[in-house]
């Protein structure tokens, strides 16, 4: 109820007259009779605070919180120190607009700095720009950096995300770059393929690693025939694992781009995400976005400002190097806070507890029948073969409070861990699994899984 | 102050997580060689560093912030605390549609009650801002030609007082950008657009309320110009504050349009985001949208084809979304099944999953609890409160166009830049020390030295009165000491930043 309006009605109408009008509809006298709303919207009526939230409240109450979950494929679960959620609720940070009035606005202005250097020394890269939408939409943006009038084609790894795939299609689509998607081969980018290729056009070649599958990419190798060829690399890759791999930089890429979601933000059913972009320094003036830079006032005081706005498009307009204007300023933030929250020692223990409880996550499955897909070396995912469908597998383990891995298809499930996965719980899992399979007709769909939970009492018993 | 990266010393930190006993280990996995080099901080440090980051911030809260363009009006608290709430912060985007019927029920209600205020069919929420919502739109435009066989058809026209977005969004989409001048009223040129239109024409992009703040009248004549054209009419929803319950899009003949949650329904910005953009479209281009759609089971056509869509983005048969029976409804349905499926012609994806659904989940709070008195009542209120302040601004400043605004207005500084030396620029810095957020500067493009001033309805007269005589005082400084109009701020934490030097040799990372 109420639009948040101050004045009481009765004051609207004083200013009203003030203006020396008589009601409210003056306001309005340009808009042609024809086009104006008179029945009202076909909306319910206003509620109030408490009904709003009752509502909001029995809403999210239709949704399953799982307690134990094995799902990544580009959404992580991850443990969110309790300063991180305080720090970016501070007011001034959540209702403050982009940074423009820089003597105002250097909290926000050092914050993106500050991010824009871990961001620099997580990927190993010179330039990071103030995050876009997503690490899907920054791959896109990434792609678009690298093409030319000479180099206009854009080459995708087979072994990257489908989702984010299907936006550098979409932005394909827009610019009317061809799009080659390289087929993976055994679950990596398939340098032979590459080889094959007329490369004459070819703008970039877009990597991810760890890949979809969760395996870790020769990037040193693809990084060499990429150039070899005369395109750039673009590696997209999992901010937490960088603590502990190689980085894009050092294996020569030419932009880093990723999901910043796993740095402190929860899953959220998708969104709000972040996109973080980083490039080496001859690529800077491409960068979409913003960028803060370090300068200084009058008086020689350190002075924090937006920077390299020619870039932009409330500068440049149709020829600005992306149409990106809002960008997720709070979510990078946030990653900020995670990241100097956790310290080096801290990320590096997250990251090394996730390629543990990954690898004891796969030792258990193997142990009850599952077979890894692929035979190289991953992070925290893994591909895995199951004894039953796997569509099938996750049901039940859903109705167990488990979300299992995603199922891919078939037998197929891509399963991940990250340090919320203990020991105990992934030998939990590995019980239920047991007791699911012994019990339950699960070689393929059938009617007769819903019963598996009532049978598999009996069986107990 | 230092940066974080100045503080702390080695060793320091919280214990956060128990420490990995087993890490593994393979001669085969190509390791970090840097050392990472992340702040090592106290949480004392760190919750000060922030805290004193945060005093340095000027935000909504903070006081008045007349950003024309982005209307920045006040963030409901009841918002955070549902966008906090477990049950959505805590769902993966990739459970099954059974696990996740409270998101889907969001995202439904958002869909309907959208098209209600727009006037439109069909919906997206997929966009994660405006200008996102802008290229998506303008995607949906080129597939509809492209259905058709009609891929002559390149060109967009833009009025030149567009926002910058526009013309980048189209450049993006691959359309080439026609501008056309606007006439003296700061609207549509009639005669100049019926020149512009023709074969080669893909679409209009048109923000109305335009962005000198003025209502076009000849909104019906300009949509049917460029429909007769054969091209389609495309609405960036950046102004709908103005009109929203009053007028709609959908109404006044445009095709697709972005909305800005986080302009119109009150999330917040976030120091530039994130934001929300959906765009909403009329039925014959419901086919086009992208991503996943939420639809009721029991309107599902032909069981088999459900496209999931949760294994990834795979090129699957999709098919054809039945539209609903529409209109959002008083009593949520408990029971109802919701599904998730793609669209037939569906242009792909835009972003990953369903797009910035906690911010969504902010905005449907808002419009609950605005409900549809509450809606126009807060348009009118914003357009009350930009006349007010214009008629009390009228004895001082110039207005590029004198006449009743709608939620915002633009003054020009024109006549003081050329007498005196004093710009839009040095009045929007003396604002700064009054705890004014300045209005958005040198825009519309078209008019010279622009303030553009845009309160929103949830400031009170009082603070409005404040304002006019802020701003009346800061111009009357101007006229008897104009040099040391350039010397402001004074009163803020820095003081004018040298932002040639800034962008001549970047720093943009700290060197340790």
């Amino acid at each position: 109820m109420g639009s948040y309006i101050p004045t009481a009605k009765s004051e609207r109408m004083e200013m009203l007259e003030t203006m020396g009008m008589q009601s409210f509809d003056d306001l309005y006298a340009d808009i042609p009779e024809e086009l104006r709303c008179r029945e009202g919207l076909k909306l319910p009526a206003g509620l109030s605070e408490m009904e709003v939230l009752r509502k909001m409240t029995a809403i999210s109450e239709k949704n399953t919180r799982y307690s134990h979950i094995f799902r990544g494929a580009g959404a992580y679960y991850h443990y969110i120190p309790s300063i991180v959620k305080q720090v970016t609720s501070k007011e001034e940070f959540v209702t403050a607009y982009t940074p423009y009035q820089a003597e105002i606005s250097q909290g926000i202005l050092q914050s993106i700095f500050e991010y824009q250097t871990m961001i620099c020394e997580l990927t190993g890269m010179d330039v990071s720009n103030a995050s876009v939408y997503d690490g899907a939409t920054a791959a896109a943006e990434a792609v678009a950096m690298c093409r030319d009038r000479r180099r206009g084609t854009v080459v995708v790894s087979g072994s990257v995300d489908p989702k984010i795939l299907s936006v550098v299609k979409t932005y394909c689509f827009g610019s009317g770059a061809p799009l080659i998607v390289l087929p993976e081969k055994d679950g990596k980018t398939d340098l032979r393929a590459w080889e094959k290729m007329d490369k004459k056009e070819v703008a970039c070649l877009l990597i991810q690693s760890p890949n979809y599958f969760g395996l870790i990419e020769d990037g040193e190798a693809i990084a060499e025939a990429v150039h070899a060829a005369g395109a750039k690399l673009i590696a997209s890759c999992n901010p937490i694992s960088l603590a502990l791999l190689e980085t894009p930089g050092e294996y020569g890429a030419d932009i880093a781009v990723g999901e910043g979601q796993p740095l402190g933000l929860p899953m959220g059913f998708g969104g709000p995400y972040l996109g973080f972009m980083a490039s080496t320094k001859d690529l800077m003036r491409k960068l979409p976005g913003r960028i803060v830079g370090q300068t200084t006032d009058a008086a020689g005081n350190r002075a924090f400002v937006l920077t390299l706005q020619a870039r932009e498009q409330h500068i440049r307009r149709e020829k600005a190097s992306s149409n990106i204007c809002s960008n997720e300023a709070l979510c990078a933030m946030t990653a900020s806070v995670y990241l100097a929250a956790m310290g080096s020692r801290g990320l590096s223990n997250v990251a090394e507890s996730c390629m543990a409880n990954a690898h004891a996550l796969l030792s258990e499955l193997e142990e009850i029948g599952f077979v890894r897909k692929y035979e190289d070396e991953f992070f925290h995912e893994v591909v895995t073969i199951c004894p039953c469908d796997a569509e099938v597998l996750s049901k039940e383990l859903a109705k167990r409070g488990y979300l299992s891995g995603l199922p891919l298809g078939g037998r197929e499930m891509l399963w991940c861990a990250t340090e919320m996965n203990s020991a105990e719980e992934i030998l939990a899992l590995r019980e239920e699994i047991k007791r699911i399979l012994s019990c339950c007709d699960l070689s393929e769909k059938n009617e007769r899984t819903g019963d598996c939970a009532s049978r598999e009492g009996e069986v107990m018993a | 102050m230092k940066l974080i990266f100045e503080m702390g010393a080695p060793g320091r930190g919280s214990e956060l997580l128990p420490v990995c006993k087993t890490p593994y280990k393979s001669q085969k996995v190509a390791f970090r060689k840097k050392t990472l080099r992340l702040p090592e901080v106290s949480e004392t440090e760190l919750s000060r560093h922030y805290t004193e980051l945060a005093k340095q911030t000027h935000g909504v809260n903070d006081g008045f912030y007349p950003l024309g363009s982005c209307t920045m009006k006040y963030n409901p608290k009841v918002n955070e605390e549902a966008a906090a709430l477990p049950g959505f912060t805590q769902i993966h985007p990739l459970q099954d549609s059974s696990d996740v019927q409270g998101c889907l029920t969001v995202l439904s209600e958002m869909e309907k009650a959208l098209c209600e205020i727009t006037g439109m069919d069909a919906c997206t929420l997929q966009p994660a801002a405006g200008a996102h919502g802008e290229f998506t739109g303008l995607l949906l435009m080129k597939a509809y030609h492209v259905s058709r066989g009609d891929i002559a058809r390149k060109k967009i026209i833009v009025p030149d007082s567009a926002h910058g977005t526009n013309p980048a969004s189209a450049a993006m989409a691959g359309f080439d950008v026609v501008n056309i001048a606007s006439n003296e009223d700061g609207c549509v040129d009639l005669e100049a657009l019926k020149r512009a239109v023709g074969e080669d024409t893909a679409g209009l992009m048109l923000t109305n309320p335009n962005t000198v703040g003025l209502f076009d009248p000849n909104i019906a004549e300009i949509t049917r110009i460029v429909h007769e054209a054969g091209g389609l009419c495309y609405y960036d929803g950046a102004n709908l504050n103005a009109i929203m319950g009053i007028t709609r899009p959908g109404d006044m003949g445009f095709d697709v349009m972005h909305l800005n949650l986080h302009k119109t329904f009150s999330t917040p910005h976030g120091g530039g985001g994130p934001g929300s953009g959906p765009v909403a479209c009329k039925e014959f281009l419901a086919e086009f949208l992208p991503g996943l759609r939420v639809i009721s089971a029991k309107n599902r056509s032909g069981k088999g084809q459900m496209v999931s869509g949760k294994s990834g983005c795979k090129e699957d048969p999709a098919i054809r979304c039945e539209n609903e029976v529409r209109g959002f409804r008083d009593e949520l349905r408990m029971d109802e099944v919701l599904e998730e499926c793609r669209a037939s012609g569906a242009i792909g994806d835009v972003r990953s999953f369903c797009g910035n659904f906690l911010v969504i989940v902010r905005a449907y709070a808002y419009i609950l609890t605005l409900g549809r008195e509450g809606i126009p009542e807060a348009a009118t209120g914003a357009v009350l409160n930009a006349n007010y302040m214009m008629h009390g601004l009228k004895p001082y400043y110039r207005m590029a166009y004198d006449r009743t605004c709608m939620h915002e207005f633009v003054v020009t500084l024109e006549q003081e830049k050329h007498d005196r030396n004093v710009s839009a620029l040095d009045i929007a810095k003396a604002l700064l020390d009054h705890g004014i957020h300045p209005p958005t500067m040198y825009f519309p493009l078209i008019v010279h030295e622009a303030l553009m001033i845009e309160p929103t309805e949830t400031e009170s007269r009082e603070t409005l009165d404040a304002a006019i005589q802020i701003f009346a005082e800061v111009l009357k400084q101007s006229e008897e000491k104009p040099e040391e109009m350039h010397q402001y701020p004074q009163a803020t934490p820095i003081g004018r930043p040298d932002e040639v030097s800034a962008a001549r040799k970047p720093v943009v990372r700290y060197e340790f």
